[in-house]
């Protein structure tokens, strides 16, 4: 039953009158107006996600036994097939959520999907600046010595990711879901204004400071051969988990937003036609069905209410 | 715009006249952070002098911080701000120029603290007063652009430095490297920092100016 797009008057209740704007439908949004989760359940999605897990264990087979060591970095260079990949996702997932956000904030294209979008690869987003961080130091300790060094690169990274952090805490206050949007929209646009003036101060301030300490390793390897399959196989696999786990994400907010819209509805519902078909006498049902309040508030109603949740 | 935004920054400012959080609170919290500075790093091996210019701005980010809580603290929800019918852009000004001024008293308090307590003479009196007035400006655009941003929030108190910090990164790095250079006797026009903290000042004032609009419909 899950699969039909959503009847009209569950959109009108769902959608403050700004949401529904003319054209939201043409656009293509991912949460346009009608089957919003219905392009996500389509065969695509966990045939994405089944490649993407089954590349990167490809990958994993490739990086680990396959590939030559190199002759600088020796067996280092096996975390070359896994950092960058992660790393582009990173900074891929970033990206999407500045673009959705301005999407959502932008009237002729908003629509709730987009702010999920923006919500969904954040949170992507956040765990993969947290396995870039952690394999560039996994990469740093034998490479230059220590677990951190305090590179452009790095740095911009790390304060990327706390950026970000601090855009998911504030999706996470509850507030009414327009509301939230806009917000967590406006957030993420100015969180994103201080991501250049942040590297530059930190590219003058390692360059200024700490010339020539640590420069990237991937530059200084000839990567040829089975080792730049294996590196542009990371990428796509890494992409296409990517991929998979925001369309995920995306569902399982779509989904909630449902809940949230149509969850009383639906289970106001089912108490009554439990009581129906039960045999309740039949005053307490039209009471019930009356309305909630008068339910509640009289004693026989409130008798009913509590027999049905006891199924 | 401008008539609004004197308006806020007067009320802001005479409400901060007569309850006196600001000095009797925030300027000494700042004081507090300087003498534990001096706790953390020992005084008599000449870390202190060295690190002053960093543990000056740290100090002056926190205070930044519980300014812009304490600016929208003084207003009881969003909503009296949407109903006064004044110009978004100008309550963002109004309230950016009350908080600046407020830090820009602060710095001066702040300056005398660290020339006195950790033994620093003063050098590149303009270069420090210019860094000092862009990241006031920055300091005060930004703050109050994330403080109406957790406006209505409950968990504002532990939101606001989580997102507001971060992004202060850049602000932090380049006037500490200003300062540096300036106490270390060469300060220059040419480094890059000043400019940086300018382009920070005008991107997060542009950024109030159009984004107040939406934020105080949401707030």
């Amino acid at each position: 039953m899950m699969q039909h797009a959503l009847n009209p008057s569950a959109e009108g209740t769902r959608l403050a009158p700004e949401e529904r704007v003319p054209g939201a439908r043409r656009t293509g949004a991912p949460g346009g107006d009608s089957g919003r989760e219905g392009w996500l359940r389509r065969w695509w999605l966990p045939i994405t996600g089944v490649t993407g897990v089954v590349g990167v264990g490809l990958t994993v087979w490739l990086g680990l036994w396959v590939t030559p060591p190199s002759a600088e970095m020796a067996n280092l260079v096996r975390l070359l097939y896994v950092h960058p990949p992660v790393a582009w996702v990173c900074y891929l997932a970033f990206s999407v959520t500045t673009l959705a956000s301005l999407a959502y904030l932008w009237p002729r294209t908003r629509a709730m999907g987009w702010d999920w979008l923006a919500g969904a690869s954040a949170e992507v987003g956040v765990v993969f600046a947290g396995l870039t961080l952690a394999s560039g130091s996994i990469w740093g300790k034998p490479t230059w010595g220590t677990w951190w060094v305090w590179d452009a690169r790095l740095t911009t990274t790390a304060i990327l990711a706390v950026l970000y952090v601090g855009y998911l805490a504030l999706r996470r206050v509850p507030a009414d879901p327009t509301v939230a949007a806009k917000r967590s929209a406006i957030a993420a646009i100015i969180a994103f204004a201080d991501v250049p003036i942040n590297y530059l101060s930190v590219y003058w301030w390692n360059t200024l400071h700490q010339t020539g300490t640590v420069l990237n390793p991937t530059q200084q390897i000839k990567v040829e051969g089975i080792m730049a399959w294996t590196l542009l196989l990371g990428f796509v696999a890494f992409t296409l988990v990517y991929v998979w786990m925001t369309g995920v994400r995306f569902r399982i907010a779509a989904l909630d937003a449902r809940l949230d819209s149509e969850g009383l509805e639906i289970a106001l519902a089912e108490r009554e036609s439990e009581g129906v078909t039960q045999g309740a006498d039949a005053e307490s049902a039209t009471r019930s069905l009356s309305g909630v309040g008068i339910g509640l508030a009289a004693p026989e109603g409130a008798h009913f209410v509590a027999a049905g949740g006891e199924q | 715009m401008w008539r609004d935004a004197i308006l806020v920054a007067q009320k802001d400012l005479r409400v901060e006249l007569r309850s006196r959080v600001a000095t009797n609170q925030v300027v000494p919290f700042a004081l507090v952070v300087l003498v534990l500075f001096a706790f953390a790093l020992d005084p008599s091996t000449g870390l202190l002098r060295q690190a002053a210019p960093g543990l000056y701005w740290v100090a002056v980010c926190f205070a930044a911080v519980l300014a812009t809580q304490r600016s929208f603290s003084l207003e009881p929800g969003g909503d009296a701000l949407r109903c006064s019918g004044l110009d978004a852009a100008g309550v963002f000004l109004g309230k950016a120029i009350a908080v600046a001024l407020q830090l820009a008293l602060l710095q001066a308090v702040l300056t005398a603290g660290v020339v006195v307590l950790y033994g620093v003479s003063l050098r590149g009196g303009i270069i420090l007063l210019g860094a000092g007035l862009a990241t006031t400006v920055g300091l005060a655009a930004s703050g109050v652009l994330y403080g109406l941003l957790t406006g209505g929030i409950q968990v504002r108190e532990t939101l606001l430095p989580l997102l507001l910090l971060p992004v202060l990164a850049p602000v932090l790095l380049s006037a500490t490297r200003v300062w540096s250079a300036a106490l270390a006797g060469t300060p220059s026009f040419a480094d890059p920092w000043l400019s940086l903290l300018a382009v920070f000042a005008a991107v997060y004032t542009a950024a109030g100016i159009v984004a107040f609009p939406a934020l105080m419909e949401v707030s």
